[in-house]
């Protein structure tokens, strides 16, 4: 596929989503939380409604649209806190070496003994149900991807020579950290980052679905989908639409990310093979 | 080669007790995070003197290093504790719902190496054909999923539309009942699976070697039969071996939504009664299954590729 | 005279781009005589590794025959089906590469792989294929050839991995042999003892060779008759001997010239190796007219608007020159 149209068709999906998040106020037709009207329980789809109503006669469309603002949020504000960790993990860890790489490394290769979304449930069985414990425990349980590319970019470029030749002229080793190694990984890790995000969003669908993340009456894409679940017979569009959402807009990051790295990291570091 | 073996299964034990020490530090010493979950889980809060009775009893007093190896000395019997929530032996509560997980997990990832290796290896071998592009569409398609949101679409379709299907449970154990929550779980993995392999394949296809064998007179069936394939298997075995690991994270969620009787959904109730021996038990379960897999796929390795085996 | 092994008759290789479609090669025509050792020498791109991957029918996507015609033995198999082309592969014409490393197949055992060609091309079972292969290996001087046939590519040192593909290539008695540069990623005391073996197996097989390198000093000791490449044409062609003697494109002087050579006084003020300047063009921005004309010494205007004409040379020899001589 040619690398123009992942990047444009990624993008432009990607976009709608963050408008969806920043324009909801305006685009939105109710207010998703207290417009809940009885009367308009379980509609299907209609002009009043475009995507039906759910079984408290809130507006689906209005409840995505603002939906979007905490999916996104929670998928933007964990991936970051997962690449601060990882890269800062990394970075040190490849540069200084000795015991702080071993721990490091070993801590990583435990972090991937786990998988990620029975560790997050973990932490959340810890910290209680909730928007933070929601963030804390998917940011950082998914850190050890970007750790591992940072931690090999500064090994090669150690082996190319460059830090010790920073070294020599008297650079300090944040200064070279920060001036010589971050600009090389800064493709790699924006291809994580975007398709880390895409990750992010599936996982707290997952965890408010389980009940655990975002609750009722909180419209998060998750949580629709678990109130919408006992429905599922009578009224299918509950189910529907937030997963679409969902699908629409984790499919834009992937494609994004595809696209970013035939841009940015065309030797394939981030390839998962 | 039995060196190098035994320096991959060297790898298992430590990793193993690094995480039974991380879900200890986790569960058993955080501050409140073992008895005090009792107190909000809803019911009323627990009599001190109750409460202190329970740590004289579980040994929460003792040091930490005791604790630790108690702990080890415990699982080490198949001793994982004492449900909170049934009293009973968490060994006992999970016994029973590992094979209906096995089951789910394999079926899973049956599916998904089926039709995902199968795809990606089609797709490679016609690049740019229509059949590349709807595959690849598919494997990103598959990627971008909410797992559990495809299985109720599914559940919906093909149980309460159709009816060929039963909507949920496990049943009598059948394949009908495994169908559904298999496909919803697999699709993830297939979809990965397809485009590491349409990768790998394409690597290996524009490889020397095969250029070689194209040089001495093969038919292209026979460069791939006898050169292509063995040598993209290597790459295709690292991912399934990953991909076992977040199925079984995915598993969980799946195992809820369809209501199966596996660890992941005695994890999620678990966790939510706030059973802290339970969800431990659970972990422990999971993770080391996980790593049993990983050290079969080394083992694997050491088997297919010649250069590991006298490396 | 009697009909030559190979005659390549104006070969025309495309190079389909995004938008257009790139000559990479154009108007190659040469022969190579039964038995004969024939070199074609020039940089890295132009076109001379491609050249032999059509004589074996061997190119893909995005390279494609173009034009002209390959004769071999008094057949023209430029547009054979390609279970024809299989059958010639190596039976008649074999190939060897520049990389041995990458070349086999890693996870194969060496001996199967030389056994593969018989098996293949003559039916025979794998037992006696396998100790074929033993005695191919001998053949190509692999020291303890009963214990190498098992062992892995990755086992062998950089010759010996060489010297197994110069046993699968010679394994069916082909009667030409394409050398593409099979010594340049080897040490350089191994090159002189493959380029010997090549020789002397060759020699004793009646197998032609058709002698790839950037190397013409190499090229030159070896073969007959040595053809130059620049940027996809054929500049030059003559006897071995003549190249070096009397060069006559400017491109094989600068060539010959830049060689260093031990013993020789440098002429006074001169401190420097002699060099062609300049880069070899790329095959999106070819220059009009003649292709050498940016970096020719004794450039002129024709040069630079109408392409050369091929000259024909005593002794069988052609020359792509406006100013040759």
């Amino acid at each position: 596929m040619k690398w123009g149209s992942n990047t444009w068709v990624g993008g432009a999906l990607v976009a709608v989503a963050i408008s969806a998040a920043i324009l909801a106020p305006w685009i939105a037709l109710t207010d998703p939380v207290m417009d809940a009207n009885l009367m308009n329980a379980e509609l299907p789809p209609s002009w009043q409604f475009p995507f039906g109503t759910d079984a408290q006669g809130r507006d689906i469309y209005s409840r995505i649209v603002y939906g979007a603002r905490i999916s996104l949020t929670v998928g933007i504000v964990s991936q970051i806190c997962n690449s601060l960790i990882g890269v800062t993990l990394g970075l040190t860890a490849g540069y200084w070496g000795g015991w702080w790489d071993d721990l490091v490394s070993g801590t990583t290769n435990l972090m991937l003994a786990i998988p990620s979304l029975v560790f997050a449930l973990a932490i959340m069985a810890i910290l209680g149900p909730g928007l933070v414990s929601l963030v804390i425990a998917l940011g950082i349980t998914s850190w050890s991807y970007s750790c591992r590319i940072a931690r090999a970019q500064v090994l090669s470029l150690k082996s190319q020579g460059y830090i010790q030749a920073a070294r020599i002229l008297g650079y300090g080793d944040l200064r070279i950290m920060f001036t010589q190694v971050l600009p090389n990984i800064l493709g790699p890790l924006i291809v994580i980052a975007t398709l880390g995000m895409g990750g992010a969003i599936l996982a707290e669908a997952a965890l408010s679905f389980l009940g655990l993340g975002i609750r009722p009456p909180f419209p998060s894409w998750g949580s629709m989908l678990s109130e919408a679940r006992d429905q599922i017979r009578a009224a299918p569009w509950l189910s529907v639409f937030p997963g679409l959402a969902i699908f629409f807009t984790v499919l834009g990051l992937n494609l994004l990310g595809d696209g970013l790295r035939d841009i940015l990291d065309p030797q394939s570091t981030t390839r998962r093979a | 080669m039995l060196l190098v073996l035994a320096r991959r299964l060297g790898n298992f034990v430590p990793t193993l007790l690094a995480v039974i020490a991380l879900v200890f530090l986790l569960f058993s010493v955080l501050p409140g995070s073992f008895i005090s979950g009792m107190n909000e889980d809803g019911r009323s809060p627990i009599d001190p003197a109750v409460m202190e009775r329970m740590r004289k009893e579980m040994g929460l007093d003792d040091p930490l290093p005791l604790r630790f190896a108690k702990y080890v000395a415990n699982i080490a019997t198949g001793d994982l504790g004492i449900s909170f929530r049934t009293r009973e032996p968490v060994t006992k509560l999970i016994g029973v719902r590992v094979w209906p997980s096995l089951k789910l997990v394999f079926a899973a990832m049956t599916f998904a190496i089926s039709v995902g290796v199968t795809l990606g290896f089609l797709a490679a071998l016609r690049p740019g054909s229509l059949l590349d592009t709807v595959s690849m569409v598919t494997a990103i398609s598959g990627l971008s999923l909410s797992q559990f949101w495809f299985g109720l679409m599914l559940m919906y379709l093909f149980a309460l539309q159709l009816n060929w299907l039963p909507s949920f449970g496990y049943g009598d154990g059948g394949l009908r009942n495994l169908i559904l929550p298999a496909v919803a779980l697999g699709v993830g993995p297939m979809a990965l699976l397809a485009r590491t392999t349409r990768a790998a394949v394409l690597d290996v296809l524009n490889a020397d070697f095969v250029r070689t064998a194209r040089s001495k007179g093969m038919s292209e069936r026979r460069v791939v039969e006898w050169h292509v394939l063995r040598n993209a298997l290597v790459l295709v075995i690292t991912i399934v071996g990953l991909q076992f690991g977040s199925l079984m994270g995915q598993a969980v969620v799946v195992e809820k939504l369809f209501a199966w009787p596996g660890v992941g959904s005695l994890m999620v109730d678990s966790v939510f009664q706030r059973d802290m021996p339970a969800v431990q038990g659970c972990i422990l379960m999971i993770v080391l299954f996980f790593l049993f897999i990983n050290t079969l796929v080394d083992i694997a390795y050491v088997v297919i590729d010649p250069r590991i085996r006298y490396g | 005279m009697s009909t030559p092994l190979l005659a390549v008759d104006d070969l025309h290789i495309a190079l389909a781009g995004d938008k257009t479609t790139y000559g990479a090669v154009e108007h190659v025509s040469f022969e190579i005589g039964r038995g004969e050792a024939f070199g074609l020498v020039g940089e890295s791109g132009c076109g001379k590794s491609i050249t032999a991957l059509a004589i074996m029918g061997l190119l893909r996507r995005p390279l494609s025959l173009g034009g002209g015609r390959i004769v071999l033995d008094g057949q023209e198999i430029q547009d054979s089906p390609a279970a024809e082309m299989r059958r010639l592969r190596g039976k008649r014409i074999a190939m060897i590469f520049q990389e041995p490393m990458t070349a086999l197949n890693p996870l194969s055992p060496v001996g199967r792989q030389i056994a593969e060609m018989f098996v293949l091309h003559e039916g025979t079972s794998w037992n006696e294929a396998m100790d074929r292969a033993e005695e191919a290996l001998r053949q190509v001087r692999v020291p303890s050839p009963e214990r190498r046939i098992r062992d892995y590519p990755h086992q062998l040192s950089g010759g010996m991995r060489q010297r197994v593909m110069i046993a699968i290539a010679l394994a069916c008695g082909p009667e030409l042999l394409i050398a593409d540069e099979p010594t340049t990623a080897l040490d350089v005391t191994v090159q002189a003892e493959i380029i010997d073996l090549m020789a002397e197996l060759c020699a004793a097989k009646g197998t032609a060779i058709l002698m790839i390198s950037h190397d013409l000093g190499l090229v030159a000791n070896m073969c007959r008759r040595v053809a130059v490449m620049y940027a996809g044409r054929i500049v030059e062609s003559q006897v071995a001997g003549a190249i070096f003697a009397t060069p006559r494109h400017p491109y094989t002087r600068g060539l010959v010239d830049s060689l260093p050579r031990l013993g020789e006084r440098s002429r006074r003020g001169q401190q420097r190796l002699r060099e062609i300047s300049g880069v070899v063009p790329s095959i999106a921005a070819y220059p009009s007219g003649c292709r050498f004309n940016p970096r020719c010494p004794a450039v002129t205007d024709i040069c630079r608007s109408t392409a050369p004409e091929i000259t024909a040379l005593p002794a069988d020899g052609l020359v792509r020159c406006h100013h040759h001589g």
